[in-house]
């Protein structure tokens, strides 16, 4: 539960909050004010979580927030408390890539790689929501995550991958 | 290692590593999130402070006042830093736009302070409570009435053959049409961000840079320090587009706010300043005659551009390519450059080509309409084999006609409806289009330093940046190729002025010029290897990690037992550019469908066919590629900066607002690549393959909207407002 800290001036008006990160238990004091972004790559170094447009348009700080994609730069971290998140890090069982992130390598999903961590947790919330069945689908779906250099025919080649495997098991 | 005669057979006509579909090596870090970009340089120095950039509320004019009392007073605030305080700052050799407006402001957002905090939040409270009067003057933004006083640059003197103008009036079918382009954002994801550390006199910057020796030479320029002084790195760039050339604002002012500070500081430009305080490509008017007999054969070619930027601005060059794509007796190419307050105009993806390709090839598909010529068929016929002004100068390769049959062929483009607005699927109108491509190859110098390690690793080094290209995985095969072991056993340093100094990335001469400088240092790295194990250089094979002549094999490792071996050379170009032209080429195609009742445009599917020397890595080269019909594809439908006339800025700075293509709007994509090798070109026979995917793209589709619906559109963007009130009747 949150508990307000006033140790130091510094943290005057931090709050402590607990979040769930990659499958470790944090308790963070974090400034009322602070992204969830901000938080994941400025406080905790977890720079894999872009920061594109800081307003919500762009898709590059998708993560997954108790299994849900969402833009972090939208999201207060307080607001947050209590919550499992997963990051582009936390994608892969230890040393073995998740399916998506191999299926991305395969197809030459990426190219300067600043959206690919979003592009990964927005195709993983996408699987989870089981709403995708076809191509066009993907696309649409897919639609909230920019890539500028535009790798969206093998991006959705890649989802669309791990979607028919998903499916037939 | 100079290359002054074409390439004859070497060790990369193996083929064993190049020019396969090799996935990229730094794939495992981009898809994990472990690829660091500029400002994730978190380790680099401990304690870094956090700049934040305050913008120009005006275009044009002069700081009257600053007040930074209230800013100063915020909680966490170190350091703010204006013209005030910087110091005299010089000019970069590149950009003609300052990275510190004051007490002059350039144009809307250009920075006029940096504040620096301890957290981010800090920073940017503070940012926002940076007060400033301002002394407004009067500027120009609207590029058609600015038109009187523009100029011929210098760089780009009139070009005439024969005599255009009686050419012209003599011609029985003629064509005379004014097209324009709007201004367009790079948008690359990343926004330009630096992280900046002072150690003494001594500066190290991490950057989101594209050419590291650029990027040095400014900044030194700039600060008025020595070049040895500075360090730059710059490993990962999220995406560049010819927007991150050189150093801009966030590394000035990181590196300025780090010596007011006494900390490290790192800035990123917020996105909502980027489209004003990073450069664009300029807005074009472009006025194309065209005559031609009624065979189809064209004799008068005229294409004059008119562009504008800051004084002193680079010109966008959008008529350049029409001096080598067609034939034709008469001809006139001339270029305009007017002065405009907006933010500075410079180079973004294919400069030149896609502007100027957005309207030529309209306007070869007009006249194939009025010669009632296949728009393919038009081209064939115009094509040349040598260069329109110097017939005694050829190609170096041009495979344009090849293009294009082979892509009619693959599209099945002879199934088109030759009658505008003819065909139907229910409720929307279908239709085709076509366009020829063609963007330069151009050369430049490129060193490289490649290591043989005692445990028989293989390490390069070069300043050369992979912005999303794959330049990473292309030097890698290349160093693979010339020393005959596994790309597994290569590791590929880029980006580090500390390493040789490389052409960079631009121009799409980035894949070409950086491998053939590996190339040559892989050239003296065998000969010392040769050396140190009793070969003769010229006969020793490389491969399978063994070095052999004869019935003598020797492992390659053996060669770095007693110690590393390091071969470092640069490859030099010398005038085979002037001697041959030197171009890529290809042929887009592409089939819209478009909404019978409300104008929307929807790409179906799109195909590119592309002759551009030898593909090094296939995969790789495909992704630029269908990037570049990606972007083309938003430079047709829907991307254009609004330009506020009054207050003069870019009003649509965001990326809700500039709308670049998204998933949904790209269905199909497919490229093929013509089985070529250019040794003109370079040791490696290839050329770049980043621009020519645009160039061309943006035309197809606006002559596909025009097959389906009759409307011809010649004010980019194609937007259905431009088509409502001509759409054919519903029926």
């Amino acid at each position: 539960m949150a508990t307000a800290t006033l140790d130091t001036p510094t943290e005057s008006r931090s709050i402590t909050i607990s979040l769930t990160i990659n499958g470790q238990l944090r308790r963070l004091p974090v400034e009322p004010w602070t992204t969830l972004l901000d938080l994941l790559r400025e406080q905790e170094g977890l720079t894999g979580t872009k920061k594109g447009c800081d307003h919500g348009q762009c898709g590059a700080c998708t993560v997954l927030i108790d299994g849900k994609r969402i833009n972090s730069c939208l999201s207060l971290a307080v607001s947050r408390d209590g919550a499992e998140i997963v990051t582009v890090e936390g994608l892969a069982d230890a040393d073995k890539l998740h399916p998506l992130q191999q299926a991305f390598i395969d197809h030459d999903a990426f190219q300067c790689g600043y959206c690919t961590p979003g592009q990964l947790c927005s195709a993983a919330g996408l699987l989870a929501e089981g709403r995708a069945t076809s191509r066009d689908d993907v696309r649409e779906m897919m639609s909230g995550n920019i890539c500028r250099c535009g790798a969206y025919t093998n991006i959705t080649d890649a989802v669309l991958e791990v979607l028919e495997k998903e499916t037939a098991k | 290692m100079k290359f002054d005669t074409p390439a004859g057979p070497n060790p990369i006509d193996r083929l064993a590593v190049i020019g396969r579909p090799t996935d990229r090596i730094d794939g495992p870090l981009k898809t994990s999130g472990t690829a660091t970009y500029a400002y994730e340089h978190h380790h680099v120095a401990p304690d870094q402070a956090y700049g934040v950039i305050v913008g120009s509320a005006i275009a044009k004019g002069r700081i009257a006042a600053l007040h930074l009392d209230e800013a100063r007073a915020c909680p966490g605030v170190l350091a703010i830093v204006t013209h005030e305080n910087a110091g005299p700052l010089g000019k970069g050799a590149f950009y003609v736009g300052r990275p510190l407006a004051g007490p002059e402001i350039q144009h809307y957002h250009q920075a006029i302070a940096l504040v620096v905090a301890e957290t981010f939040e800090q920073a940017r409270e503070a940012a926002a409570l940076v007060r400033a009067d301002y002394e407004e003057a009067n500027g120009s933004f609207e590029l058609a009435d600015a038109l009187g006083d523009a100029v011929t640059p210098g760089t780009k003197p009139d070009v005439t053959v024969g005599d255009f103008a009686a050419a012209f009036a003599a011609a029985p079918v003629t064509l005379d049409e004014r097209y324009t382009t709007p201004d367009q954002s790079h948008a690359m994801m990343e926004p330009h961000a630096t992280v900046a550390v002072w150690d003494g006199d001594r500066l190290t910057i991490w950057a989101a840079v594209q050419i590291v020796a650029w990027s040095r030479r400014d900044l030194a320029n700039i600060l008025d320090m020595p070049e040895e002084k500075i360090r730059i790195v710059a490993s990962f760039i999220g995406g560049g587009f010819g927007g991150k050339g050189t150093v801009s604002a966030d590394a000035v002012l990181a590196s300025l706010g780090a010596r007011v500070a006494g900390r490290a500081v790192k800035v990123a430009q917020a996105r909502p300043l980027m489209f004003n305080n990073t450069t664009h490509r300029a807005a074009t008017i472009q006025r194309i005659r065209l005559g031609a007999e009624r065979d189809g054969t064209l004799t008068a070619i005229a294409h004059e551009s008119w562009s504008g930027n800051l004084p002193d601005g680079m010109t966008e060059t959008a008529a350049e390519q029409t001096r080598l794509l067609y034939a034709g007796a008469h001809r006139l190419v001339t270029h305009r450059r007017a002065v405009l307050d907006l933010p500075e105009a410079s180079a973004l993806r294919a400069p030149g080509e896609a502007p100027g390709m957005m309207a030529l090839e309209v306007a070869m598909d007009e006249m194939a309409e009025k010669l009632g010529i296949d728009p393919v068929e038009f081209r064939i016929i115009n094509d040349t084999q040598v260069d329109p002004e110097k017939p005694e100068r050829t190609f170096s390769k041009r495979a344009l006609v090849e293009c294009l049959r082979t892509g009619a062929d693959r599209f099945g483009w002879s199934a088109r409806s030759t009658v505008p607005g003819a065909l139907r699927e229910g409720r929307w109108l279908i239709g085709t289009g076509m366009a020829a491509a063609i963007r330069g190859a151009p050369l430049g110098t490129s060193a490289a330093r490649v290591r043989l390690e005692a445990d028989g690793r293989v390490v390069v080094e070069t300043d050369m940046t992979d912005i999303g290209t794959g330049t990473y995985t292309i030097i890698g095969q290349t160093a693979a190729e010339m020393m005959g072991v596994p790309l597994s056993q290569v590791t590929v340093r880029l980006g580090d002025s500390d390493f040789p100094v490389s052409v960079g990335s631009g121009g799409q001469w980035g894949a070409n010029c950086s491998t053939a400088g590996v190339y040559a240092a892989c050239v003296k790295l065998r000969e010392a290897v040769a050396q140190r194990l009793g070969f003769n250089a010229t006969d020793a094979v490389f491969d399978d990690g063994q070095v052999s002549a004869g019935n003598r094999r020797v492992p390659l490792a053996d060669a770095a037992a007693a110690g590393a071996l390091t071969g470092e050379d640069e490859i030099e170009f010398a005038d085979l550019a002037e001697r041959y032209a030197q171009q890529t080429f290809g042929a887009h195609f592409c089939e819209v469908a478009v909404d019978t009742f409300t104008g929307e445009i929807r790409i179906r599917r799109m195909l590119a066919v592309c002759a551009a020397g030898r593909i090094l890595n296939p995969k790789a080269a495909r992704s630029q590629i269908i990037g570049g019909m990606t972007m083309g594809a938003g430079a047709a439908l829907t991307e254009e900066l609004v330009v506020d006339r009054t207050r003069g800025f870019f009003v649509n700075h965001d990326l809700a607002s500039y709308e670049v293509p998204v998933h949904a709007d790209i269905p199909h994509q497919e490229v093929i690549f013509l089985d070529e090798t250019d040794p003109v070109a370079s040791p490696m026979k290839a050329k770049g393959v980043g621009e020519l995917g645009i160039s061309g793209v943006a035309a197809a589709v606006a002559n596909a909207v025009h097959n389906a619906t009759g409307v011809r559109v010649r004010d980019y963007p194609v937007t259905l407002d431009k088509l409502l009130d001509r759409l054919p009747a519903t029926g």
